[in-house]
């Protein structure tokens, strides 16, 4: 019990993944800055944001709509932000190897903040807000199918093992899963996911700040926001690492794997920004079709690639 | 940072806006530009304030989480300028919401602004 409470609060939950996720978001701002030719923040900005928010910003509940539920949407956000976080990394740290089927688990678990980001929109009574959220749930039902079709591809190529530490210890044995053409257009296609959970840019019309002024977050601030800053950290850390244990082989933890692990997960955040700031944001609808139709194809392609062995 | 355009000539915004271009680069000091009220920790108001301003702009004061720290910019913003005496004048900002800092000038420069907001940051 204390073991797992540790693992959940300290190690490879909160308090960890929430340090490197506020650290890889400088890196994302700082990388933003350097593309448009800036300086950019110092690098203790996302604690000085997150204990601002947390200590001294009053919160203010909306009149309207329910602050039950807009208090607790966040909390709930913060929860499976973090429980996916423990599911990922107690394996790819090869602490514990998981159970059969924690794909699937990860899989729904990541899927919650972004549902919490929707109902906490909703309870606020806020149009703009409601806005938002009908365009984030939208997004949801567009990137889910593919993401699993992914996950589903990855299955097909790990010989139909549903735990994440099988499909990690097969790269360890053979090669990794990017080696391959099929491996490659499922880290495109992921990619592209990634990109539309974390809600950047080509896919943030759901907190589009200059059209309908943050959306999905107007309401918030004060503690929930803070909450809401932290559940982004985690997910901008933990995304990555999922797709590195997916198919980037993993990590190896003695060595000169420490750095490449490093290297992984910032190369990844790398690309995420840069696809961010070449960018413009796209309508609801093209993002539906990009994802429905295009992200779609290229992951049946792989899978069939997959399953001929490619 | 929100930014609150009173009746203003347009002059202040675009200075304000040149505060974020790459040469001035507020990100520098972790300052960005916002979407909503509710993420502003500091309120920069410019422009003379009228009498139809002057409710949007308590509205929008009321709506902030506190503290919240507001900054006129311009000579409008700061006493009224050369509107001060105009018959839909509804006073300098610091007449209907407190004022934590004055920038001033016609329009001040991007420096200027950035030298303001870095004492405000500083003082506080």
């Amino acid at each position: 019990m204390a073991v797992n409470l540790f693992y959940f609060l300290v190690f490879p939950g909160l308090l960890f993944s929430a340090t490197v996720g506020a650290f890889l978001s400088w890196f994302d701002r700082k990388i933003t800055a350097r593309v448009q030719f800036r300086k950019g923040p110092p690098l203790l900005q996302p604690f000085y944001d997150f204990f601002k928010l947390l200590l001294v910003k009053e919160t203010i509940l909306p009149k309207q709509g329910s602050p039950v539920i807009f208090l607790l949407a966040p909390i709930f956000a913060l929860f499976g932000a973090t429980t996916a976080a423990v599911f990922i990394l107690l394996p790819l740290f090869n602490i514990s190897s998981g159970f059969r089927g924690d794909l699937i688990v990860i899989f729904y678990l990541l899927t919650i903040p972004s549902f919490s980001y929707v109902i906490g929109s909703l309870a606020s009574g806020n149009p703009l807000a409601a806005v938002g959220g009908s365009r984030e749930m939208k997004l949801i039902l567009s990137y889910e199918s593919t993401f699993l079709l992914v996950i589903a591809g990855i299955i097909l190529k790990a010989s139909q093992y549903f735990d994440l530490n099988s499909v990690i210890t097969i790269q360890h044995h053979s090669k990794p899963f990017i080696e391959s053409i099929s491996g490659i257009i499922l880290f495109i296609v992921a990619i592209f996911c990634i990109q539309a959970k974390l809600g950047l840019v080509p896919f943030d019309m759901a907190e589009a700040e200059t059209e309908i002024t943050e959306g999905t977050f107007i309401e918030y601030s004060g503690a929930p926001y803070a909450l809401i800053k932290l559940t982004k950290y985690i997910m901008l850390f933990i995304l990555p690492a999922f797709l590195t244990a997916l198919l980037l082989n993993g990590f190896v933890l003695k060595g000169a794997g420490i750095l490449w692990a490093v290297l992984k997960i910032l190369g990844i955040v790398l690309l995420l920004t840069l696809i961010r700031n070449t960018n413009p944001r796209l309508k609801i609808k093209q993002a539906v079709s990009f994802f429905f139709v295009w992200m779609n194809l290229l992951a049946v392609i792989a899978i069939v690639l997959a399953y001929f062995g490619y | 940072m929100f930014h609150f355009g009173g009746a203003s000539c347009n002059n202040c915004d675009i200075e304000i806006l040149d505060c974020l271009t790459p040469r001035y680069d507020l990100e520098r000091f972790g300052i960005l530009l916002v979407g909503s009220i509710r993420h502003a920790d500091v309120l920069l108001v410019n422009g003379s304030i009228n009498m139809r301003d002057r409710d949007r702009l308590i509205e929008i004061y009321n709506q902030a989480p506190k503290p919240i720290l507001v900054v006129a910019i311009g000579a409008c913003g700061c006493t009224g300028g050369i509107f001060a005496e105009g018959n839909t004048f509804a006073g300098p900002v610091d007449k209907i919401i407190p004022v934590d800092a004055y920038i001033p000038g016609c329009p001040p420069k991007p420096e200027a602004i950035i030298a303001g907001l870095v004492k405000l940051v500083k003082s506080k």
